[in-house]
């Protein structure tokens, strides 16, 4: 379960337009399930930004339609979700509330089982409720079928504790990629007076530097095993939102943990 | 089904997994969780808290290392061990004392917040030359 954050125009709905074969990159090379992105299709789910869905069938027509266009298909599996869910099937999709719609366009993507899962800003236009919702259908899927997840989003509140993975893309690159995990036991927050702050700060890889008069904060990622905080200074955790906002704020401080291999297949599942 | 609800406080800065564990040892010291009951589970959880499922397993293992629960592959997984509950009588001897406590630290002017910082206090100092929590009053 990956997340891809980054601002507005960073980059990351071409990045899953790459990975979905709907873009060609005019440079350099994508693989996905390690191959090109055409010959995976059929294993790829994918939801555009918005849902888009045909908002004059109603929900039963548009799984039959949907169940026509793909080879893999599990009807059962998609009437069942939306049972679950209370989604009326001789509704018309167009008076679906928006919530509804964002499930409904979720589990026709998952009923094709797909090993990878691909979803442009699935969050961005749901009210919280909705937001629970769907990623309650999001993850009791990827419990029981464990296949890998990735989403862009810029709403940070949700990812802590959805995602095993994250990747901050800023201006077209990769600015943060690693395990949630891990990025936040290598992060943390000092706290000590400013008439230090330089000599700390240059032992020290700095992230963000808030400085006061009196008192610094200096947000920074640790070397290796190194855990004491200087003489005089405390040491905070950080949370993921603040580091996640930190990195979008400063595009150029690209303290990179990573990039890794993410894990593939269904590690979610087997872990 | 489950005997207990968990849920999740986004706020409180600690993390998801340790929540759920923290969560289900309560429930064991407070009796609603006994030898041999069901957990929640992964799939039920995931889908009612809307968290990855790899939290889920992270908090199930972390009770089987404190010896709190076991899992049966393929049905779930169940309390195994007990936390020590504390005994009716003694229960309502603390109580009382803790009441008169109440009541006198409430005579020198202290309002709640000052009670729970000075029980904080009290803790935390203890805490740093007792034995490190987790084994802690575990059958």
């Amino acid at each position: 379960m990956t997340a891809l954050i980054g601002r507005n125009a960073a980059g990351k709905t071409t990045l899953l337009h790459l990975a979905v074969g709907l873009t060609a990159a005019s440079s350099g090379r994508v693989e996905v399930l390690g191959r090109p992105p055409a010959a995976v299709l059929p294993e790829v789910g994918f939801v555009a930004q918005d849902a888009p869905l045909y908002t004059g069938l109603r929900v039963a027509e548009i799984v039959r339609l949907t169940g026509r266009l793909n080879r893999r298909w599990d009807a059962a599996a998609a009437y069942r979700r939306l049972r679950e869910r209370e989604i009326p099937l001789d509704r018309r999709v167009g008076r679906l509330s928006g919530g509804q719609q964002a499930q409904l366009a979720l589990a026709l993507a998952l009923a094709k089982r797909p090993r990878l899962l691909v979803l442009d800003e699935p969050l961005a236009r749901l009210d919280p409720l909705a937001r629970h919702d769907f990623l309650g259908m999001l993850m009791s899927a990827v419990a029981e079928e464990g296949m890998s997840v990735i989403f862009s989003s810029h709403v940070v509140a949700e990812i802590e504790r959805v995602c095993d993975d994250l990747v901050v893309l800023s201006a077209g690159h990769v600015q943060v990629a690693g395990a949630v995990d891990d990025l936040l036991a290598e992060h943390q927050l000092l706290s000590g007076p400013t008439g230090e702050a330089v000599e700390v700060a240059d032992r020290l890889q700095v992230v963000a530097r808030y400085a006061a008069p009196a008192q610094t904060r200096l947000l920074v990622r640790r070397r290796g095993r190194e855990v004491a905080p200087p003489r005089g200074w405390q040491a905070q955790p950080v949370g993921l939102e603040e580091l996640v906002l930190t990195y979008l704020r400063a595009p150029a401080a690209a303290a990179l943990p990573g990039p890794h291999r993410l894990g593939a297949g269904a590690s979610a599942a087997s872990r | 089904m489950s005997p207990v609800v968990l849920r999740l406080d986004q706020r409180s800065g600690v993390p998801t997994y340790l929540q759920l564990v923290q969560q289900v040892e309560q429930a064991l010291r407070l009796g609603y969780l006994k030898h041999g009951d069901q957990l929640p589970r992964v799939k039920d959880l995931v889908a009612d808290l809307a968290i990855n499922p790899n939290t889920v397993l992270k908090a199930y293992r972390e009770l089987e290392r404190r010896g709190l629960a076991a899992g049966r592959p393929g049905v779930g997984t169940f309390v195994a061990g007990t936390v020590a509950p504390i005994a009716a009588p003694e229960r309502s001897a603390l109580r009382r004392s803790l009441d008169r406590w109440l009541r006198s630290a409430e005579q020198a002017g202290l309002d709640d917040v000052g009670i729970l910082a000075l029980v904080d206090d009290a803790l935390h100092e203890r805490g740093s030359a007792a034995p490190p929590n987790g084994r802690r009053g575990v059958a």
